[in-house]
């Protein structure tokens, strides 16, 4: 029943957007927030959703794979439309009771969701064409400036490394216990919450356990292998950026310069 | 072939006993007076039962541990100076019992790379010696997959890869087919085998299984923290008397010839491999 769990929601591929320089893509999704939220207009909305919808026409990602993505935004979605609808002041169109529905409610609640829609759209088309171990190591090279001010930059991507490595190791191994238990005659499946929570304390603790060996014998194995922190390591894989990755940037910008430009016109 | 790589003398070593209760209660001599040493393009098995200090001396041979008392050299180099410490890891790795434990990245060749990261080697060099080091271990149509894909004899030969990569002397296996099946293990220990053949890398290799230390070219038997015997395979087996007081099996092939020796109907004890004693049975059954 674990093994259900997929990691991330890296959709393999080999498309245009999947071959971009991951730094690159996390500053082109950057770029793209930006242009989302500092569009004021319909028109400014639609130059943004027109950059959404080309890049995820190239990027090849099943629709339905999309859609999957918005699911778990529905209950905020419906929350900040009510919460607009009905308590924005402006010209009435019709009364429910206490509650009057105007022109501006609902203008402005039509302009969130467009924008929480293609939010969520724009980041998961990110996650779902960049595998999570190179957008660990992308981030790890965005943030490097950050190691003058004593950021531990390198001991989060590698914490974020290892944490990716071991969840399938510990999924397993929970799958097991689990197993052990039940054979043991231990009840997961019936009893109010509270019980069935109750009864994963003997799932929980010898996981914990293992996890604290296992951290142990691979920090020793690391030393073996000569880990001494970030300092003058180099790195299999180089990231390196070319012309298109380039020419996807210049893209993203001219697409926030007609946003902004919009802008300037309605306003 | 003579000169040494590693070389233990006189090692003590015990754990410390902050954390018992009992502050004054004996502590117990893991190690007691061990002096062994390593040959260059040797394979060495080091056998012994549960805590027979079997693990704590190969933990010795790369500086995880440092003795107690005693010293340990490793080409030369006294694994208590600290400034050196990388230069030992580099010429004797390490490969342990759970392969996955000692795996760290999400992709076998960035694994296989990981030590050379470390020692920041340049990209164009660590690609080529992670492929020449996938090669050896006959991994290399796998160094895109995720370690979790492959079973447990391809993770442990990625793990032994991680270590080739550093171009290490000598390779420290401790137990590493512990937690491997029958295929697995063969697997492995053929890998080792060529390993010490074909490239001349000094092999440690710590077992409790007689199959895998008979393929040896010396066995190191440990008891109590101290070494008991030190011999060539058919020296330490024919021994049988002594292996089974300290608890340890010899292989099936030798038990038979010992138990047929006993009822006098042999007078050849040094016997290990299974040609060799189909033949005494064939002379006695002949005779």
């Amino acid at each position: 029943m674990l093994k259900d769990i997929t990691i991330g929601q890296y959709f393999p591929g080999k498309s245009v957007v999947h071959k971009l320089d991951p730094r690159f893509k996390i500053i082109i999704t950057g770029i793209f927030i930006a242009m989302l939220f500092s569009a004021d207009s319909f028109t400014a909305l639609v130059v943004g959703i027109v950059f959404l919808i080309v890049s995820f026409l190239l990027s090849k990602i099943p629709f339905k794979l999309m859609l999957k993505s918005l699911k778990p935004i529905i209950p905020i979605i419906i929350f900040t439309s009510v919460l607009n609808i009905f308590f924005l002041d402006g010209v009435v169109l019709f009364k429910l009771g206490f509650l009057k529905v105007t022109y501006e409610g609902l203008r402005t609640s039509a302009f969130m969701i467009i924008r929480i829609i293609a939010l969520i759209m724009g980041s998961s088309l990110l996650t779902y064409t960049t595998s999570p171990i190179t957008l660990t190591d992308a981030i790890e090279r965005l943030l490097s400036p950050l190691k003058k001010i004593k950021l531990p930059v390198h001991e989060l991507a590698m914490m974020m490394t290892i944490a990716l490595r071991f969840i399938p190791t510990l999924i397993e191994e929970t799958d097991k216990i689990m197993s052990a238990q039940k054979a043991r005659g231990a009840d997961m499946e019936s009893g109010s919450l509270l019980q069935r929570a109750k009864a994963l304390t003997p799932i929980l603790i010898p996981l914990f356990v293992s996890a604290f060996r296992r951290a142990e014998e691979l920090a020793v194995a690391m030393e073996c292998r000569c880990y001494q922190g970030g300092d003058g390591r180099t790195r299999l894989r180089q990231l390196k950026s070319t012309g298109g990755d380039y020419f996807a940037l210049g893209l993203s910008i001219v697409f926030l310069d007609i946003v902004l430009l919009i802008n300037c016109m309605t306003g | 072939m003579q000169e040494k790589i590693i070389s233990a003398e006189n090692v003590d070593f015990h754990y410390s006993n902050e954390f018992e209760e009992n502050e004054n209660a004996p502590v117990k001599q893991v190690l007691k007076g061990v002096s062994l040493d390593i040959k260059k393009g040797e394979f060495t098995a080091i056998l012994g039962h549960n805590g027979s200090g079997k693990s704590t001396i190969a933990k010795h041979m790369n500086a995880i541990l440092l003795p107690c008392g005693g010293k340990v050299y490793v080409d030369g180099i006294d694994t208590s100076d600290e400034e050196r410490l990388f230069d030992i890891r580099q010429s004797v790795g390490m490969v342990f019992q759970n392969p996955d434990n000692q795996i760290v990245a999400t992709i076998v060749e960035e694994d296989v790379a990981f030590a050379l990261e470390n020692l920041g080697v340049p990209p164009y060099e660590m690609r080529e010696r992670v492929d020449d080091a996938l090669k050896s271990v006959g991994m290399y149509e796998y160094r895109e997959h995720s370690p979790h894909q492959l079973s447990g004899g391809q993770k442990q030969r990625i793990a032994i890869a991680g270590i080739i990569a550093m171009r290490p002397d000598c390779i420290v296996l401790d137990e590493p087919t512990a937690m491997l099946d029958p295929h697995g293990r063969r697997s492995v220990l053929k890998t080792i085998r060529k390993l010490n053949r074909e490239f001349g890398i000094t092999i440690v290799l710590i077992t409790h299984y007689m199959d895998e230390a008979a393929q040896a070219d010396r066995i190191v038997v440990m008891d109590n923290g101290e070494i008991v015997m030190d011999n060539v395979p058919k020296e330490v087996f024919s021994n049988v008397e002594l292996m089974k007081k300290i608890g340890l099996d010899v292989p099936q092939v030798t038990e038979l010839m010992y138990l047929l020796t006993q009822c006098g109907l042999l007078s050849d004890t040094h016997i290990i491999d299974e040609e060799e004693c189909t033949e005494a049975l064939i002379k006695i059954l002949t005779a």
